[in-house]
């Protein structure tokens, strides 16, 4: 059986799709045997279900940089 | 107080900070309000003008993010006068139907529903953004950038990595930590 970190892992890959078969074949597994992971892997997908119902936006690294220059054009 | 003091001094001497900290999040007001991320990304750049320039009127009474918050509040509201007297609209028309179908029925019809749930999810929504990006600042900067990244922007793995010369287990492990802490954050609250 996997160990309860590389559970965690997959588990975090399964939230951004990045899981294989075979790896998610070993977490429910895991998930099945172990008594302290179906908890955390139930609260991370919540987590991805609240973050994507949040709809929250963020600005690229380069739009703050623009931000940035044009804030200092000014303050000069 | 004297801490807050010091540290609007900071702030108002490296402008660059206000961006670094407060963008994310005024920005995300903003588009709750305007719905066009070109139009809240202006209005957020307009209110860290304003707030340069208003920077010695700060008293330190509100917190920093709070002041600018106050000054975005203004921009919004300056925003919809502004495309209301474009049009021409700007005087209130009271019109209780807005076509012709509707004229001679009951106002009460027309009154919202009180058991829907759409209104309510909405503000609820946006409650829950704004607590999610307050955890997420809590975070250490690269955690924090990571999770945005992969989780809000949807970049790939392949290119957080060639972007931020790390290793996809090291990114699996900042993104196991900032998870792990976002889940302690939003604990007592959303989950």
């Amino acid at each position: 059986m996997i160990s309860c970190e590389k559970a965690a892992k997959i588990c975090h890959k399964k939230q951004y799709k990045e899981a294989s078969f075979l790896e998610k074949i070993e977490l429910q597994f895991h998930l099945l045997l172990c008594k302290a992971c179906p908890s955390f892997s139930k609260k991370n997908g919540k987590l991805t279900a609240l973050c994507k119902k949040a709809h929250l936006n963020f600005l690229t690294e380069k739009e703050k940089i623009e931000m940035k220059q044009k804030l200092q054009e000014v303050s000069k | 107080m004297g801490n807050q003091q010091k540290l609007m001094q900071t702030h108002s001497l490296n402008p660059n900070l206000w961006v670094d900290s407060y963008a994310d999040y005024l920005f995300n007001y903003a588009v709750a309000r305007v719905s066009d991320s070109e139009i809240a990304k202006d209005l957020v750049q307009e209110t860290f003008f304003a707030g340069l320039k208003s920077a010695k009127n700060y008293k330190g009474n509100a917190a920093e993010r709070t002041w600018l918050i106050a000054i975005l509040k203004r921009k919004v509201i300056d925003h919809y006068r502004k495309i209301n007297s474009n049009k021409g609209k700007s005087e209130v028309r009271m019109s209780y139907g807005s076509n012709i179908d509707t004229e001679g029925d009951w106002l009460e019809e027309q009154v919202a529903d009180p058991y829907s749930k759409l209104e309510n999810s909405d503000l609820e929504n946006e409650e829950l953004g704004m607590a999610i990006y307050d955890c997420i600042s809590k975070l250490p900067k690269k955690q924090a950038l990571v999770f945005t990244m992969k989780t809000m922007q949807g970049i790939s793995t392949e290119d957080i990595c060639n972007d931020l010369g790390i290793n996809p287990s090291n990114l699996w492990v900042i993104i196991h930590r900032a998870r792990t802490a976002l889940m302690g954050c939003l604990n007592s609250n959303w989950f």
